[in-house]
């Protein structure tokens, strides 16, 4: 079992101020293996805080981040999983699942980790799994409206994803799940 | 002789065994010692050793109860007068009220005698504390000049010898709220004011504080207070008034019960007055003295009388009196001092609105050094970011932005500050993050506070702009999405805000970025400005942030990197635009396709180009849906990969990445599915051989990654086929097997 967190487009200090205080609480030190986070930090004593929450921290590069040597994609394997990250802003038209998909399969990643558009979304497809964290401090985006804040947290066991949202709606926090299975393809 | 020296010895034995004096033999130095054998008597006639004899005799005499206790002591006390050498003094009446300690005619002891009262106590305790203070004070005058220094280290040794008869007064069970009060208080301070030594009123007012109870202070408050004026000029008052005011702060804080006390004995009225005369007194007492003095009253208000706004005002203008005609302050005790005054009120509010109301703050502020000012202005601000309290009027943020003015703009325009460059950041982050929490939710009030923010970050200069102009702009355009959906309900009234007004706002203030510069960060506002006016439906205001983006691009814009991500921007926005007209949007659109084909490297623009694709088709809306200048895009961006792999041949010998071309076949088939006409499957069949060519090459070098995407995309249109009905049937057409690759 490995806990992968995964979030972005916390826009400090441009859209907020801060992550909301439930969900700090809830990102204790020690209890995740690892960080994708979709970019758009976008200062270094965000960078610095994450890294306190785990050391193994990727990030892909959002348009706003100060930090300009962050790659445009990463990808990287965990367990039976590949694992894409890129910021999105990159793809266009932005937030289309097919253009995605196409980034997907250039990555050859069974899971991709995307942001930018601000909205939840974790949505299969024929080469994997696209998820969309959605942004951490619930920030403004011109392409979504009423943002809440939001994060994910993948728990990676075997062949299995299961996928965990919590979204901060009405000063609550609620978590979702979803699950997604791989099934081993043959590779050419 | 012998036979004396005998009963002497065994007498001091006897006594010894009795009382525990054999510390009497340890206290005796050698010479002494050796004159107490040699001499008889001269041992007799040293009294000394006698005299603390008779104490302990006494003291046994008063066990056997044979005399009244009061009587015995009266008569110990008389005995020693008679050493007036101040050390001697001071030891055996030390020894005495050691000795006598728990013999005393205390209300409810065995030896209280007849009399119903205390008062024999008191008085025995009190003289011998009298005598004790003026034996003690003595030590001053003797010997000397030049050894005062080591008679004052003497001194301060032997000073709990005194303090401990108040210790025993407070001890004394009879010694109750008005014998305090009528008797041992009076008689106390007497005797520390008329002996006029500043070691010894330093030492017992602080004594007397601390060894009585609170609730007595309360009560004696003026008179107390009354004795400091009398002290010597050179006693630190300030601290002993100031450990005064920390004991009742704490008291105050104990129980609320104790709080009526407080206000029925006027308790701030008093010490207020108090500290007034005394900073008056003492005109050339340093800034940091009276500063600590206030710092005090300040705390003990704020636990006693919090609601009392006007109080803590009252003491900041009594400071900001001391330090006026002073200037900025130099001296780094006192602005320590100083910003442990000013954050007394917000770690007790936790609230900055109360800070804000305190008209004296800011000038007290005023009269900090710039670096400590900034330091004050970091610690308000991290306040508030704690509390995460909004700061919801105008007029809140304009008190409160002249408090941190220091962190806005450049005070002294003479006096650049160096500070460190990652200081500086920090700084500056903080101000942005503050920008966040200038909030309310009704519109108008927010217009207002849009305005005033507007207007100080426009001080900032060009060092600062880059940090504060992106956290207001989107602040802003979060008040146009507020307006919008507003709007929408409330249908026929005239808003004072619009969102164009807000639009002209943002545009003049992205426009100030132009002087530092920073244009891609500008471009990027600009962009997000003209998608807020296409949800607003402002054709024209859209417009005008495309052109002024787009003028940033060719004009400031020059880096490759920089170039590719603002057109990936441009293109992303572009595509959602829906509120531009034919003419407008042609214009934006074909700008747009130009920077992409003129990008530096090939790939970039072969990518730029697909992208641009996408700008003709659009899914809402059907008369945005040009098939033929899709295909244009795809053809051009297949040109580019052509031209790509042919520079690839001629610089290195060997064929580029396939990867654009495979690429450029996922957006056919994307464009394929959505039912653009003019993506025929041939042309996407050709396309497959095309690559199908290219990877098994005689020089093409084997590029793992672009296997696996060309497999990939070949599994996807296999996986369409299965999917059967009217994508099957799309897809069957395509012949998309496997290829062998080297």
């Amino acid at each position: 079992m490995v806990l992968v967190l995964a979030l972005g487009d916390l826009h400090i200090p441009h859209r907020a101020s801060d992550l909301p205080p439930k969900f700090k609480s809830m990102l204790v030190p020690g209890k995740i293996q690892h960080i994708v986070c979709t970019g758009n930090l976008c200062i270094k004593e965000v960078h610095d805080y994450l890294k306190t929450v785990c050391p193994d921290l990727h990030i892909a590069r959002g348009e706003y981040d100060e930090e300009t040597r962050y790659p445009e994609t990463k990808t990287l394997t965990i367990g039976q999983f590949k694992l894409g990250v890129c910021h999105g802003h990159q793809v266009i038209p932005w937030g289309d699942l097919d253009s995605l998909a196409m980034l997907q399969r250039q990555l050859d990643v069974d899971i991709l980790v995307t942001g930018h558009t601000h909205q939840f979304t974790a949505y299969k497809h024929e080469a994997g799994v696209v998820i969309n964290p959605g942004s951490a401090t619930g920030s403004y985006s011109s392409i979504t409206y009423d943002v809440n804040p939001s994060f994910v947290l993948m728990d990676i066991d075997g062949l299995r994803v299961v996928v965990y949202v919590y979204e901060l709606i009405d000063g609550e926090v609620k978590v979702d799940k979803i699950d997604f299975k791989k099934t081993t393809t043959s590779n050419a | 002789m012998k036979k004396k020296k005998h009963h002497i010895i065994s007498l001091m034995k006897y006594f010894h065994d009795f009382c525990g004096v054999e510390w009497l033999f340890y206290d005796l130095g050698v010479d002494e010692f050796s004159a107490l054998w040699i001499n008889w008597s001269s041992f007799l006639l040293t009294c000394f050793c006698l005299r603390y004899l008779l104490c302990t005799v006494g003291s046994v005499y008063i066990r056997s109860k044979e005399a009244p206790a009061k009587d015995v002591l009266k008569d110990l006390i008389e005995m020693c007068r008679g050493i007036q050498h101040p050390v001697r003094g001071l030891f055996l009446r030390s020894y005495l009220s050691q000795v006598s300690r728990d013999k005393l005619p205390d209300i409810g002891s065995e030896y209280e005698g007849d009399a119903d009262t205390a008062m024999d106590a008191v008085e025995f305790v009190l003289q011998n504390f009298t005598e004790m203070n003026k034996l003690w004070v003595r030590m001053q005058h003797q010997g000397p000049a030049r050894d005062k220094e080591k008679r004052e280290k003497e001194r301060s040794e032997l000073r709990d010898l005194v303090g401990k008869n108040l210790h025993v007064l407070s001890q004394i069970e009879g010694v109750d709220l008005d014998m305090y009060r009528e008797t041992v208080l009076p008689r106390v301070l007497e005797q520390v004011v008329n002996c006029k030594d500043e070691i010894a009123q330093y030492y017992l007012m602080d004594c007397v504080i601390q060894v009585f109870p609170d609730e007595y202070h309360l009560q004696t408050l003026e008179t107390i207070l009354g004795a400091c004026p009398q002290l010597q000029p050179s006693v630190d008052i300030k601290t002993v008034l100031a450990r005064l005011m920390e004991r009742l702060s704490n008291y105050a804080a104990s129980s609320a019960e104790v709080l009526p006390v407080f206000f029925q004995v006027e308790a701030f009225a008093k010490l207020n007055i108090a500290i007034g005369k005394v900073i008056e007194a003492q005109d050339d007492m340093p800034v940091y003295g009276a500063v600590t003095l206030y710092a005090s009253l300040l705390t003990f208000i704020l636990h006693v009388h919090p609601d009392r706004l006007d109080y803590v005002d009252q003491i900041l203008g009594a400071c900001v009196k001391k330090l006026s005609g002073k200037g900025k302050l130099d001296d780094s005790k006192a602005t320590k001092q100083i910003v442990a005054l000013l954050s007394a009120p917000l770690d007790k509010y936790k609230d900055i609105d109360t800070a804000l109301k305190l008209s004296n703050y800011p000038r007290v502020m005023e009269h900090l050094d710039n670096g400590t000012n900034k330091e004050m202005s970091n610690v308000i601000i991290q306040s508030i970011m704690k509390n995460r309290t909004y700061i919801s009027t105008a007029e809140k943020v304009e008190a409160l932005f002249e408090l941190i003015k220091g962190l806005i703009k450049d005070i002294d325009e003479n006096h650049q500050d160096e500070l460190d460059e990652d200081d500086f950041k920090e700084e500056q982050n903080s101000v942005a993050r503050l920008i966040q929490l200038l909030y309310t939710d009704d519109t108008e009030e927010m217009m207002k506070i849009i305005h005033t923010v507007r207007k100080h970050i426009l001080t900032g200069g060009p060092k600062r702009l880059p940090f504060t102009v992106p956290p207001f702009t989107f602040s802003a355009l979060k008040l146009v999405r507020r307006l919008q959906s507003q709007n929408e309900n409330v249908s026929g009234e005239e808003a004072a805000a619009t969102p164009k007004d807000i639009f002209q706002i943002l545009m003049q203030t992205i426009e100030a970025l132009s002087s530092v510069p920073v244009p891609e960060l500008a471009l990027g506002l600009y962009l997000q400005c003209a998608e807020a006016a296409n949800d607003c439906d402002l054709e024209p205001v859209a417009y005008e942030f495309f052109t002024q983006a787009y003028i940033l691009y060719e004009e400031e814009i020059s880096d490759s990197k920089a170039q590719v991500t603002s057109i990936h921007l441009i293109i992303g926005t572009l595509q959602r635009m829906h509120v531009f007209g034919v003419e407008n949007r042609d214009t934006l659109t074909h700008k747009a396709t130009g920077y992409s084909s003129k990008l530096l490297k090939k790939p970039d623009q072969c990518r730029a180009v697909y992208a641009c694709s996408h700008l003709f088709w659009l899914d809402e809306h059907n008369d945005m849906k040009d098939g033929e200048r899709v295909m244009l895009c795809l053809k051009r961006a297949l040109r580019i990969a052509n031209a790509a792999q042919q520079m690839a041949n001629a610089s290195r010998g060997s064929s580029g990445s396939v990867v654009l071309f495979i690429e450029i076949l996922n957006k056919y088939l994307y464009f394929y599915e959505k039912g653009v006409l003019q993506v025929t499957i041939d042309s996407i069949q050709s396309l497959i051989e095309l690559i199908k060519q290219e990877m098994s090459g005689e020089n093409t070098t084997a590029d793992l990654s672009a296997d696996a995407f060309f497999a990939s995309t070949l599994r996807y249109i296999q996986f369409q086929k299965d999917k059967g009905g009217v994508v099957a049937e799309k897809y069957s057409p395509i012949k998309a097997e496997f290829a062998e690759t080297s």
